[in-house]
């Protein structure tokens, strides 16, 4: 039923997954090294959850719209990102940092399963504005992990897309860890198996396989874009490293689950499958490895430079207009610090 | 002195709050917790810590990541004569349960005519310093003040982190303790018994003539500090912790300000709408109006979103020198 779907991805195109996915990888292990260095505040780990990223990120089109949570880096590079735009997140200068109209990719939902609703806001949007319907119509993606699913904005969401048919995917990530917390704690039945209560197909898919992953959200993005969304898709995949910089997994889980997992690489997978195909050789190997080494330094080069933001940046953007109170605050303010250095306080 | 003095040791915050939760539990086997990560991971905070290990699952559940889920159960435990104790992982997520805790807990006694109660305490860490961005770093409490049926906490020290939470588990009413993520690392004299700190009586931390400075949660400690600094300056401040915000025990800082003539009220949340403009209401309708030296003065956070970048994140709410200074300037100027 799949195959057709990624029919045109011949050895090229293969490459070219396995060199995102190489490269966000290569990211993602960086930044996590310039948070331990002190160098990023917080840092929140994809290791694992390439394929389930470039795949379905992969899938959308340039009209579609994507709403991340917060570790969907590989899905924020497939939408033209620069993973550099993602770092001030991280280093608390910003909280967002790019034109989420141009990419068609949503600033990070810090909090759990808030953008599933404003997805399916956006997705109601496409549909009253007339942008479903056929092969070049609109689609919505909206990205959230098992923990989510216990969320009541999560069972809302996927009740107003039903009744409204809204042109969104529900890609639930399954990484089988909300903190310390296994997803036996969020659900008896496989996620997936929750779409059926609510009127729309759901799907399990394998999450380390971006093939696969390409396929079936290709595939939902299709329905949806024809007028028969919403989909639920559970991508079954696997959080190699930690919830985010501030955790610790081996408080509470086994070291011998992240060895099985490891066996599953979704990385390892694609690149076994290219050299034993003859899809490619040796050369292009190290020429992608050359390229995510740079990528790194460059990355490394741009958060070590990133300028502190000005103090009276604490006040802007708080109201879509200039707000008295808070223009006599800055002004205050700014007197107040301008203070501390007549005085030689600072 | 011949007083036998309660057996006291250092306790951090975070530990004192471990205690008041263990003893609670040792003491009524209707206590139970819940909350996310709060069992083998022991708490976002480490606060529940190895109590799943002492307690067992059945008393200390983790719970699906569904926070109005969690307030709803444990009002309806509650209601079948349990005594939850929830713990929101960041105050910021109450937004998420308020339906049950405003419509829910807080009118339930009422609109049964007194026929039920619901004695639930919900514990939460609010407060900014830490660096975790605009939507983990708020102060709420006035929120939550302002809803007739609740009562609201905000301890500021280890002994009152293990006294409140204490009296709160033991009331019957539902009860919000907001914990200060800046405190929890902080230590202090906490007594080894269940001793409870009564809800709704203010502490007068320091006694000084020239200034009552009013400071809740981790304002407190930075105006214990800015009163050691104003005291080498030659100006005593009064510093009183209220504690309790709701019921409010007004009449230790009105007894103050009656005194002193002076009224500073320190609050890390946004100034509009904030607890303290309840304090200032309180001390301007009282008899100390006629007493007042100077306009009763405010020092907040700013009325923005808690910034991410950390000096932006210091600058949006007060420090210690910012309190000296507005005290320095109230005593000068007036």
């Amino acid at each position: 039923m799949f195959d057709p779907y990624v029919a045109d991805i011949d050895a090229e195109a293969l490459r070219g997954l396995y060199r995102d996915m190489v490269l966000v990888r290569r990211g993602d292990r960086e930044s996590n090294a310039m948070q331990r260095q002190g160098q990023l505040g917080i840092w929140v780990p994809l290791l694992g959850q390439e394929a389930a990223q470039i795949g379905s990120g992969r899938a959308l089109r340039p009209q579609d719209m994507a709403f991340p949570s917060y570790r969907e880096h590989g899905v924020a590079y497939t939408r033209g990102v620069d993973f550099r735009e993602l770092l001030g997140i991280f280093r608390c200068t910003d909280h967002s940092g790019w034109d989420f109209k141009a990419h068609g990719f949503h600033p990070y939902t810090i909090v759990i399963g808030n953008q599933v609703l404003n997805a399916t806001g956006y997705a109601m949007g496409q549909k009253f504005e007339g942008k479903v319907g056929d092969d070049d119509g609109e689609a919505t993606i909206v990205y959230f992990g098992d923990g989510a699913t216990s969320q009541g904005d999560v069972h809302e969401g996927f009740v107003w897309a039903a009744v409204y048919d809204a042109p969104v995917v529900f890609f639930c990530q399954n990484n089988q860890w909300a903190i310390s917390e296994p997803t036996e704690r969020q659900s008896r039945l496989p996620l997936y198996q929750r779409a059926r209560g609510y009127g729309f197909p759901g799907i399990r898919v394998d999450g380390n396989d971006v093939l696969a992953c390409l396929a079936v959200t290709r595939w939902a993005l299709d329905e949806c874009r024809h007028g028969n969304g919403p989909v639920l898709i559970e991508a079954f995949t696997y959080r190699m490293d930690a919830h985010t910089t501030t955790d610790d997994p081996t408080r509470y889980r086994l070291s011998d689950e992240l060895e099985v997992w490891k066996h599953k690489d979704p990385i390892e997978r694609v690149r076994a499958h290219l050299a034993r195909t003859g899809g490619a050789d040796t050369a292009f190997f190290e020429a992608v490895q050359a390229e995510a080494d740079s990528f790194a330094a460059e990355l490394r080069d741009f958060c070590f430079n990133m300028p502190d933001p000005p103090p009276e940046r604490v006040f802007a953007n708080v109201y879509a207009e200039p707000s008295p109170q808070l223009d006599a605050q800055r002004e205050e303010y700014l007197a107040y610090l301008s203070g501390f250095a007549e005085a030689g306080e600072h | 002195m011949t007083a036998v003095l309660p057996q006291q040791r250092t306790l951090t915050y975070a530990e004192a709050v471990r205690e008041a939760l263990a003893q609670a539990m040792e003491a009524d086997e209707r206590v139970f917790l819940l909350g996310e990560d709060i069992g083998t991971y022991g708490g976002a905070f480490g606060v529940t810590g190895d109590l799943v290990h002492r307690f067992g699952e059945r008393r200390v559940r983790d719970t699906p990541i569904s926070e109005l889920g969690i307030v709803g159960a444990a009002v309806g435990a509650a209601l079948a004569g349990m005594r939850p104790v929830v713990e929101i992982q960041f105050s910021d997520f109450t937004a998420q349960a308020m339906d049950q805790i405003v419509n829910q807990a807080a009118k339930i006694h009422f609109m049964l005519g007194g026929a039920a109660s619901v004695p639930m305490v919900l514990r939460a860490p609010g407060g900014s310093g830490t660096g975790a961005a605009a939507q983990h770093s708020q102060s709420l409490e006035a929120w939550f003040a302002h809803v007739p049926g609740l009562k609201v906490v905000m301890p500021s020290t280890a002994a009152d982190a293990k006294g409140l939470l204490l009296a709160a588990i033991d009331d019957p009413n539902p009860v919000i303790v907001l914990e200060h993520k800046l405190l929890y690392k902080q230590s202090g004299p906490v007594p080894e018994e269940a001793t409870r700190v009564r809800l709704g009586e203010t502490a007068v931390r320091r006694s000084g003539g020239d200034v009552t400075i009013v400071a809740t949660g981790v304002m407190v400690s930075r105006a214990l500090e800015a009163a050691g600094q104003l005291a080498a300056e030659g100006i005593e401040a009064s510093v009183l912790d209220p504690r309790t915000l709701r019921p409010l025990d007004a009449a230790p800082i009105v007894d103050s300000v009656t005194a002193t003539g002076r009224a500073l009220l320190v609050q890390e949340a946004p100034q509009t709408g904030g607890f303290m403009a309840e304090v200032a209401a309180a001390i301007v309708e009282s008899s100390a109006f006629g007493h007042l030296r100077a306009p009763v003065a405010r020092l907040c956070g700013l009325d923005v979103p808690i910034p991410y970048a950390p000096q932006l994140e210091r600058a949006a709410v007060p420090q210690t020198g910012d309190i000296v200074r507005r005290a320095r300037e109230l005593v000068t100027t007036w």
